[in-house]
């Protein structure tokens, strides 16, 4: 047996957009175990219900994660309307689909482009984020906010997004989707990237699901799980299949986002066409007294906000448990075994949101 | 309108294991496993799920108990664990992987514990 | 700033960010806004970059990871603290492990606004470093040929 030796990677990195510290153990080229670490973004701000009344937290719960903003804002919001029993109107909860899933397109697009990068392809990075930009205007145009929405609040959404700008998008959705076909043609079809991909970063359908996987990442091993069949806001009014894939690879795990992408374009078609008329918002008058674990689909997988109120403005806690964490173990057992050239590519594979993961 | 009806459990600490490996038994997956301080205790609340039921038992103790991990039945718990034992201070007995509080690194010392809260106010 | 004589690269680095000042950084360098264009590059290794962009604020972990890049970056260079967060902790200025600005450890020569910094903010943020890291290797260049013209030596 020859020599072990521990191989720092991160927390900078040129791969990593954020810092994620890994002691990777290696014997020669080969990773045989792997010791993560992170807090390096760690904040605390779930600390934060203590200073700021429940409507307020919606900011910050946006603000645990840059990238999927909107969904942690709504599932927040969620969950408090769950405990307070409010009803909330149907057209807001079409638009939360429509926002939601606007941002799915956004996140898939931001990790295929930084997944390219991961493996050296440069211009594919750069084409997958221009087409990303066609969708953060749309974000921008409806919310008035990039990549920090701010349109969810407690009881509704703040904004209305008018018939004519529903029309609009409906056909710019076909722009982008004809562009996203020829960008993910290249990712699942090009034999050199296939090459890096197939048979790399192997999950079993087993490990998966035990190991709590969640997301693309367990969808990709066969594990059929996508929160967005609970039917919260109007996604129970679609239909739609999870994007199942089952080799467990790398590829696997990206050819689930790249067909995702489709799926959730056609989402919007449907929404953008049952869409009622009606109010934005109800009343929220009260405090909330109870708990709820509210779940919800975000581009990673499974997010949980755990709201616990006790009839003051404050609530006594806010737990949120990101997709990132839980698929960090899955990554774990990913990583055994591969060569230390694999690793980057097989740590993008899991779409690690550090910012999520520690709040 | 709910969109799903949520069960919690109340366990006792020393029951907790069998009650989980049922779980496991089930074909339950492990959602999460989180904290929350109420008053001197904590309530520790441990979710699973199985094609879209949710399920959560609750084990209540004081502070200076110790949990017996659950990663023998559930090997990627260890990331819940070591959170709950750096962010509240729990102790966590028999982990496969312990950090021994270096997973979260904190300026303060278990800021969401029993003890810092108290601090605070002083 | 009419044209650089350099190509300066930068090198961005996320301290306790949420992400979304860091993809605006990002988006910054990609198609659309082509932060390229000035001949700017980003680099992951911090020998190689002359501006420093910093997203998030200080905390106990980082602090040690932001000294130490900023310390490897060669001299002349820059500091761009990108988002309110960079600059005094924002919306998280009053959490446990939020220490505060990046300037409580670094020396920060640009400050971009916004929650997230917008793509057109940051690129404005660059050029305005640029113009300093102009202004500072100037500088440099006086203080050399000062030091040699005291010693004697010919320029």
């Amino acid at each position: 047996m020859s020599r072990q030796i521990i191989v720092p990677f991160g927390p900078q990195h040129p791969v990593l957009p954020e810092p994620l510290h890994l002691d990777l153990v290696l014997e020669d080229e080969r990773v045989v175990d792997v010791i993560p670490s992170i807090g390096y973004v760690h904040r605390g701000f779930e600390k934060l219900v203590e200073k700021r009344d429940f409507n307020n937290y919606v900011y910050l719960a946006e603000r645990t994660c840059g990238i999927c903003s909107f969904i942690h804002g709504m599932t927040y919001c969620q969950g408090i309307e769950q405990v307070m029993g409010i009803e909330v109107p149907e057209r807001a909860l079409y638009l939360r689909t429509i926002w939601s899933e606007y941002s799915r397109l956004h996140s898939h697009l931001l990790w295929l482009g930084c997944f390219a990068d991961s493996f050296g392809f440069e211009n594919l990075f750069m084409n997958a984020w221009r087409i990303r930009e066609r969708v953060l205007d749309v974000l921008e145009q409806t919310t008035g906010g990039r990549v920090i929405q701010g349109a969810c609040k407690v009881g509704g959404v703040r904004r209305n997004i008018g018939s004519e700008k529903l029309a609009e998008m409906n056909e710019g959705l076909g722009i982008i989707r004809r562009e996203i076909e020829d960008l993910t043609n290249v990712f699942l079809f090009d034999s050199s990237i296939r090459h890096r991909l197939k048979n790399v970063g192997v999950l079993s359908k087993e490990d998966a699901y035990h190991l709590g996987a969640v997301g693309p990442v367990a969808r990709g091993s066969g594990v059929n799980v996508d929160l967005r069949k609970t039917g919260y806001a109007a996604y129970g009014k679609l239909k739609f299949e999870p994007v199942v894939e089952t080799a467990g690879d790398s590829l696997a795990r990206c050819t689930v986002r790249a067909r995702e992408l489709f799926a959730s374009i056609d989402m919007i078609h449907q929404a953008i066409a049952a869409i009622p008329e009606g109010p934005l918002d109800v009343k929220v008058t009260g405090a909330p007294e109870g708990e709820y674990f509210s779940r919800s689909e975000q581009p990673r997988g499974e997010l949980i906000h755990y709201v616990k109120g006790n009839g003051t403005k404050f609530l006594v806690r806010s737990r949120i448990r990101t997709p990132t964490l839980t698929n960090i173990p899955p990554l774990v057992k990913m990583l055994a075994g591969c060569e230390l050239a694999d690793v980057p590519v097989i740590v993008l594979s899991i779409d690690p949101c550090i910012g999520c993961a520690e709040r | 309108m709910t969109i799903e009806n949520q069960s919690t459990t109340p366990v006792e600490i020393g029951k907790l294991i069998g009650v989980v490996e049922e779980f496991r038994n089930q074909g339950y997956r492990l959602v999460q496993i989180g904290c929350t301080a109420t008053g001197d205790l904590y309530e520790i609340n441990y979710s699973f799920d199985k094609d879209y039921t949710f399920r959560n038992i609750r084990v209540t103790v004081t502070p200076d108990t110790e949990i017996p991990s659950i990663t023998g039945m559930y090997w990627g718990a260890f990331i819940y664990e070591n959170e709950m034992h750096d962010l509240f201070g729990v102790n966590v007995r028999g982990m496969n992987i312990d950090f021994k509080g270096t997973l979260i690194r904190t300026s303060v010392k278990n800021p969401f514990g029993i003890a810092a809260g108290k601090g605070e106010k002083q | 700033m009419s044209y650089m004589t350099k190509s300066p690269w930068v090198i961005h680095y996320d301290a306790s960010s949420c992400n979304g000042c860091d993809i605006e950084v990002l988006a910054a360098l990609t198609p659309v806004y082509d932060l390229e264009r000035f001949g700017i590059i980003n680099t992951g290794n911090p020998k190689h970059a002359d501006v420093f962009l910093v997203t998030g604020s200080v905390n106990e972990q980082n602090r040690a990871v932001v000294k130490n890049i900023y310390d490897q970056i060669p001299n002349p260079k820059v500091v761009v603290a990108v988002g309110i967060c960079a600059t005094s902790g924002g919306v998280f200025r009053e959490c446990y492990n939020v220490a505060g600005g990046i300037d409580k450890i670094i020396p920060v020569d640009v400050y971009v606004p916004g929650c997230a910094a917008r793509p057109e903010s940051i690129i404005d943020g660059v050029v305005t470093a640029l113009g300093i890291l102009d202004a500072k290797r100037q500088a440099m260049k006086e203080k050399k040929s000062e030091n040699a013209g005291n010693r004697g030596d010919v320029v």
